[in-house]
């Protein structure tokens, strides 16, 4: 799916960092490849938005390195920082002054050259649809443009690396799909980390997940193994004259035989041993009259709940 | 660079209406005590002149004029500085400047340099007003030059102060508030105590304003109101640092 020779834009080893006796960050490892787009999920606390403030150089690194596009975050901050760029959550937005004014600012002190200047931020507003709101005082915008002005900020110098704290949050779903798909557009080009506890953005836009739990990454992989790295593989199967358990137990590949209702099983098999052919010839040769069976594949969401539901506390 | 977050800051000062209220205070408040003092030698003017050697305008209307001015900006710098950091802290921008390329050093006198250029505009405007009189006789600008000096070195370290301040909270007037007492606190240290050596007046800062008032450019009070600007400056950014470690 990937490129694997993709050059590595983002290298963070053995993160750790703690605020005052609570270690917040317990040796986080990330890697990123351009054209990546990394979802890092977490429940609320989980110290995504304190990773992200590492990786941008906002707060110290504890102990381990950050490395960006090569360059070490901590040796050589201003030459990393320049790869960078950082959408916090809120916006670092100056209220009282207006769009142009403000996106003007931030390429100034991303350090894009005076002759670029004007092609800069006229690609931004373009990108992030800004054009109608250009002499506006931010502050009178609506949270949606709010949150545009927000990443146009992020990504005037171009960056490598961008790092996404909460993009869509406040948003009304039309702004959220506008800036999933830019979100996507950007990752075709360059790499994002995109922190969220919404589901389904990380279905929506990422490559690949993280998930971030009491300071430990619990999971990382593609999209396309969290479904496969189902432990326990589950059909829901529906019969109209349902035969007893034992019957339905006695299929081979069938471990256990849950009752969901009158008429609805929940079959557990064995990984690999797909019991759905069984299932259906068996149904058809003893006329239990099968209405349905479906593949019950494992979510993200359950993924999720799984690892971030054991006990409440480290 | 830092130029471009002097302006910045330049910007940010002037599009706050309390700043254009401070200006029209200030401007206010000058031309009373300037007025009152000038009327108030005008009244004596007849018996100075049977005086051989009798202090001139200057030393009489001028050099109070900016004596007050270094009381009145006293209370009125932490007004303009408190904002500086504990307003980017309280609207969540400082991660813009902390995430973008640039060095915590620029941004500091980046800041710095911005609210210099507000508290020298102040300073031009007080001395424009003294100047007025150059109409109606000479003047001793020898003497109106050093206190100018005096009046901009005592406004920086102000500054300075107010910025280190700034940069400890996130509540702007808390900020304001903290920097008033300490300057009052520096002030009243050098009113409590005619003894010059004494070590209380060593570190008030407008003690080592009234040389300047007086005619007189003494380097070991140039070098304390620099030395007492930069510690802070430095502090401030020491701060930062110890903030990305700690915070």
């Amino acid at each position: 799916m990937h490129d694997q020779a993709a050059p590595v834009t983002l290298k963070a080893t053995d993160l750790r960092r703690r605020f005052g006796d609570r270690e917040v960050v317990q040796g986080v490892n990330l890697e990123l490849r351009r054209g990546e787009v990394l979802g890092l999920l977490g429940p609320n606390g989980a110290g995504k938005s304190t990773t992200l403030r590492m990786l941008t150089g906002n707060l110290a690194v504890e102990h381990g390195r950050i490395e960006i596009c090569g360059v070490d975050l901590r040796t050589n901050p201003i030459k990393a920082k320049s790869n960078v760029g950082y959408l916090p959550e809120p916006p670092p937005l100056y209220k009282d002054w207006n769009v142009d004014d403000y996106l003007v600012l931030c390429a100034k002190i991303r350090r894009i050259e005076k002759t670029k200047l004007s092609s800069a931020i006229k690609r931004v507003i373009e990108l992030c649809q800004l054009a109608s709101v250009r002499k506006q005082l931010i502050g009178t915008l609506s949270r949606g443009y709010q949150q545009r002005v927000g990443i146009a900020q992020a990504i005037i110098h171009e960056p490598e690396v961008l790092i996404l704290d909460e993009p869509t949050v406040g948003l009304d779903p039309n702004q959220i799909r506008d800036i999933r798909s830019l979100i996507r557009d950007i990752g075709n080009l360059h790499s994002v980390i995109l922190s969220t506890h919404i589901l389904q953005e990380i279905d929506a836009v990422c490559d690949k997940v993280e998930i971030m739990h009491w300071g430990k990454l619990v999971y990382s992989g593609s999209l396309g193994q969290v479904t496969s790295a189902q432990p326990n593989p589950v059909l829901v199967v529906g019969f109209r004259r349902p035969p007893t358990l034992d019957d339905i137990a006695a299929i081979p590949g069938v471990t256990s035989v849950n009752t969901l209702s009158e008429t609805l099983f929940q079959i557990n098999f064995t990984a690999g041993a797909d019991p759905t052919s069984a299932v259906i010839s068996a149904a058809t040769n003893k006329d239990w009259d099968l209405f349905q069976i479906t593949p019950a594949k494992t979510s993200l969401e359950d993924l999720f709940i799984q690892l971030t539901q054991r006990g409440q506390t480290p | 660079m830092i130029f471009t977050l002097a302006f910045k800051e330049l910007r940010s000062l002037f599009s706050s209406p309390l700043i254009w209220a401070i200006f029209a205070l200030l401007q206010l408040s000058f031309a009373y005590l300037f007025l009152s003092r000038l009327e108030a030698f005008l009244n004596v003017q007849y018996q100075l002149n049977q005086i051989a050697h009798a202090p001139g305008v200057t030393e009489l209307v001028i050099a109070p004029t900016f004596g007050s001015a270094a009381i009145i900006m006293l209370m009125v710098t932490p007004l303009l500085t408190m904002r500086s950091f504990a307003d980017e802290r309280a609207r969540h921008t400082l991660a813009l400047l902390l995430s973008a390329p640039i060095s915590m050093t620029e941004i500091v006198v980046g800041k710095f340099l911005g609210l210099l250029t507000l508290l020298f505009l102040i300073i031009v405007v007080v001395t424009g007003t003294t100047l007025a009189l150059l109409s109606g006789g000479p003047l001793d600008l020898g003497l109106i030059l050093s206190n100018v000096i005096g009046l901009a070195l005592l406004c920086v370290s102000y500054a300075a102060l107010g910025i280190y301040i700034s940069s400890l909270t996130n509540q702007p007037a808390s900020a304001a508030m903290a920097s008033t007492v300490v300057l009052l606190g520096l002030w009243l240290m050098g009113l409590s105590n005619a003894d010059s050596g004494n070590i209380l007046n060593q570190i008030s800062l407008v003690k080592h304003y009234d040389t300047f008032s007086q005619g007189l450019i003494n380097s070991s009070d140039v070098i304390f109101l620099v030395t007492f600007t930069i510690t802070f400056l430095l502090l401030t950014i020491h701060r930062f640092h110890r903030e990305r470690l700690y915070v």
